[in-house]
């Protein structure tokens, strides 16, 4: 018989030109520490720490994927190939805000593609490109998105993954070229607006103050915090509560529910 | 649209409202999404009573409600608990599939948002009837302020000591990890979901093994909806009696409608299982601006289209299916005259070409050809034979593709060819090569004439 190769990977035995990773500082290896103890399995943590590495450089690097692998000791080829899987690791600088504009059917029929269209024409870029200098205020990156499950609201686009609802050409472009000024309006639905790197600090975990604010002891309930604000941010459309308020205004209920209802005996064992 | 279907209709027999708020009850409350509200409002004494049962009691409960899944494929809950091992040997997990992304889905974002206690109410009680210490809640990226809402929540539960270690004192310990994907339609497929949440590209495995046997690190797991496990903490204190007094015979309970799309009033409606678009629409306000309906789709894109004719089928499991089309997650996409089905229809395979994951190539080919000749025939360089290849290409897809997403991406082809073949046939009209060529095109042409409801120029409007 032939010889049975190993393809199991250990951070010993995998041979990759070292890449400099020392843009992810001693912060930034910590989080990763307390992604991984999340998971009863590290590579689970390799998702989150995508998104990580998204919040200190912008878009997914190749020095991105070296420390994610680092961490998980797994090789680039495997963190590279789930790094090229989701739409929502972008493989270019992504600019300070990522406007994604929904034009699925839906959203389209209501208009979705002619803001999409009109957003294009402003910012002079087409999908997942970046007007203005990444990173830098008021650089925005356009992106079609597909169903962003706010179909009651639609014509919908985020912005950083915030809910902007509702939208009109104008309305857009109007918040687009808030965006460019250096201003953050408020979303429709979810938290004050940061910016792309913050989100996907989010998305990587961590809802604690953005560093340097003096307040990282994380608990998003302590007094008037930043991350309180974001958590008790807007949530309900009138289009969310329609059917609620329909049967308050009616008086519609469920049936009432008996004082004690009984659990079923236990099956008898076979 | 069958007469039997008419009259087994709506729950008549039962007296139910209209609108039956179980699960939206609360989210009128102020800060909803607390916990000191949800507490307020019967929050966790579910889970006290849960906690004092046998975990099997729990399933049994749960079988006899007959709470069917909310994620689309309807399969009963408790039957689904019931696969796995009552010894655990191996660490048990259940997995909460809130990777809400079907097109015209859009009730669990909602339900995340407002009510975030009673997914992890859910989530405790069904962890303890399935001996699992581990609940993964997998929140789509996108919803961001959901998965905040939902981080909040699991640390005011924990601080409350509703999870833990020793759950309230019961010996029960669990954990809830709140996960967020990174933007793929498939990781909403439960296996796809699995090994995305195990780190790795979000590709659907070979089933059998289910997950019950080997799910998550190949460990005995439950894959659930958000809506799904939302339920369970009202069935332990409504019992399994009160959960069947809405809804119908084999589809009971209360449920989630998203009305979107040209109506008055579009929205979350929750109503008895079995209730009708008809019902629907004249409680959402009607159609906008009075223009007729044209078709709609009963449960998302993955479902084949409805047109007015099925204004009368009862939309649960059974109802939507023995009318041609399925009940998926309830999202009702409603489409006016000004709508072209080609256009719409292209719109959608152009999603699924995106969102194939590649694995089978059924699905990986299939979709990227049927979006290639969609695309030609809205632009007007369609044939006549470009339909008959759509239908062929949609066979080869059907039932051939490793998971359900090529079966979904056929939905909209073939039901619009089935409904309204005669708009896809005057896109060809609109071929003036191939009408030069084909002497009778050029009489169907004018036949057709050229201002009826298919006419691309319509597409244009929607557009």
């Amino acid at each position: 018989m032939t010889e049975q190769f190993d393809f199991t990977t250990t951070s010993e035995s995998v041979v990759h030109p070292r890449v400099d990773t020392s843009v992810f500082d001693e912060d930034v290896r910590a989080d990763a520490k307390r992604i991984v103890d999340r998971y009863p399995e590290s590579r689970s943590a390799l998702l989150p720490l995508l998104h990580l590495v998204q919040s200190v450089q912008g878009h997914v690097t190749a020095e991105g994927m070296e420390f994610c692998a680092e961490q998980l000791a797994l090789s680039t080829a495997e963190v590279s190939a789930v790094a090229t899987f989701y739409t929502m690791y972008k493989r270019k600088p992504c600019g300070q805000h990522l406007v994604s504009v929904c034009t699925n059917t839906l959203c389209a029929a209501l208009g979705g593609d002619a803001i999409y269209r009109g957003l294009s024409e402003h910012l002079g870029v087409g999908h997942e490109e970046t007007a203005g200098t990444p990173g830098e205020q008021g650089s925005i990156t356009l992106e079609h998105a597909e169903c962003l499950a706010a179909c009651d609201l639609g014509p919908v686009l985020q912005v950083n993954y915030e809910y902007y609802d509702k939208q009109t050409s104008q309305s857009a472009q109007e918040l687009v070229e808030a965006l460019q000024r250096g201003e953050k309006p408020a979303p429709s639905r979810g938290a004050p607006l940061t910016d792309f790197r913050s989100a996907e600090r989010q998305l990587a975990g961590f809802f604690d103050e953005p560093a340097g604010s003096g307040a990282g002891d994380g608990q998003p309930g302590t007094a008037d915090s930043g991350a309180r604000q974001a958590v008790h941010g807007p949530s309900a459309a009138p289009e969310t509560l329609q059917g609620a308020r329909l049967a308050h205004e009616n008086g519609w209920t469920a049936p009432a529910m008996p004082d004690n209802a009984e659990l079923p005996p236990l099956p008898e064992k076979k | 649209m069958t007469e039997a279907n008419a009259q087994q209709g709506s729950p008549a027999s039962r007296e139910t409202a209209p609108l039956t708020p179980v699960l939206t009850r609360r989210w009128l409350s102020p800060e909803s999404w607390t916990l000191s509200t949800y507490e307020q409002l019967e929050g966790y004494t579910a889970l006290r009573t849960a906690l004092r049962a046998d975990p099997d009691q729990l399933v049994e409960l749960v079988k006899s409600a007959g709470l069917r899944g909310r994620g689309g494929a309807g399969f009963p809950a408790g039957v689904k608990w019931g696969f796995m091992p009552k010894e655990p040997s191996k660490p048990h997990y259940l997995v909460i599939n809130a990777d809400e992304g079907e097109p015209g889905t859009c009730k669990d974002v909602p339900l995340m948002m407002a009510d975030p206690h009673s997914l992890i109410e859910g989530c405790i009680i069904a962890s303890y009837a399935m001996r699992a210490n581990h609940c993964m809640i997998y929140v789509r990226g996108e919803a961001l302020h959901c998965v905040r809402r939902l981080h909040h929540a699991v640390r005011e539960a924990y601080d409350a000591g509703y999870l833990g270690t020793n759950v309230l004192g019961s010996g029960f310990d669990l954990d809830i990890v709140v996960h967020a994907g990174a933007g793929a339609y498939i990781c909403g497929e439960e296996t796809a979901l699995l090994d995305s949440l195990e780190g790795k590209r979000g590709q659907p495995r070979l089933k059998p093994p289910f997950p019950a046997q080997a799910g998550l690190y190949s460990c005995p797991t439950t894959v659930n909806n958000v809506e799904t496990i939302a339920s369970v903490p009202y069935i332990v204190n409504g019992g399994s009696d009160w959960f069947r007094a809405m809804g119908r015979e084999k589809s009971p309970g209360p449920k989630i409608y998203s009305i979107s799309g040209h109506v008055e009033n579009p929205g979350q409606y929750e109503a008895p299982l079995g209730t009708t678009l008809r019902e629907l629409l004249e409680l959402a306000g009607g159609m906008k601006d009075g223009i007729p309906l044209k078709f709609w789709t009963p449960g998302g894109s993955s479902t084949p289209l409805f047109t007015a004719d099925h204004l009368d089928v009862p939309l649960d499991f059974e109802g939507a299916t023995e009318a041609g089309s399925m009940l998926g997650t309830t999202a009702l996409m409603i489409f006016n005259e000004t709508v072209s089905v080609p256009w719409a229809v292209m719109k959608w395979t152009q999603f699924y070409e995106h969102e194939s994951c590649g694995k089978c190539t059924p699905c990986r080919e299939g979709c990227f050809w049927l979006a290639q000749v969609l695309e030609r025939m809205v632009d007007g360089r369609g044939t006549e034979e470009d339909i008959d290849t759509l239908l062929d290409v949609c066979d080869n897809i059907l039932g051939r593709s490793f998971c359900a997403l090529g079966d979904g991406a056929v939905s909209p082809i073939t039901s619009g060819i089935k409904y309204f073949r005669e708009e896809f046939l005057a896109l060809c009209d609109r071929n003036e090569g191939a009408r030069g060529t084909q002497d009778e095109r050029d009489d169907k042409a004018g036949e057709h004439g050229r201002s009826q409801a298919g006419d691309p120029a319509l597409a244009g409007a929607a557009r």
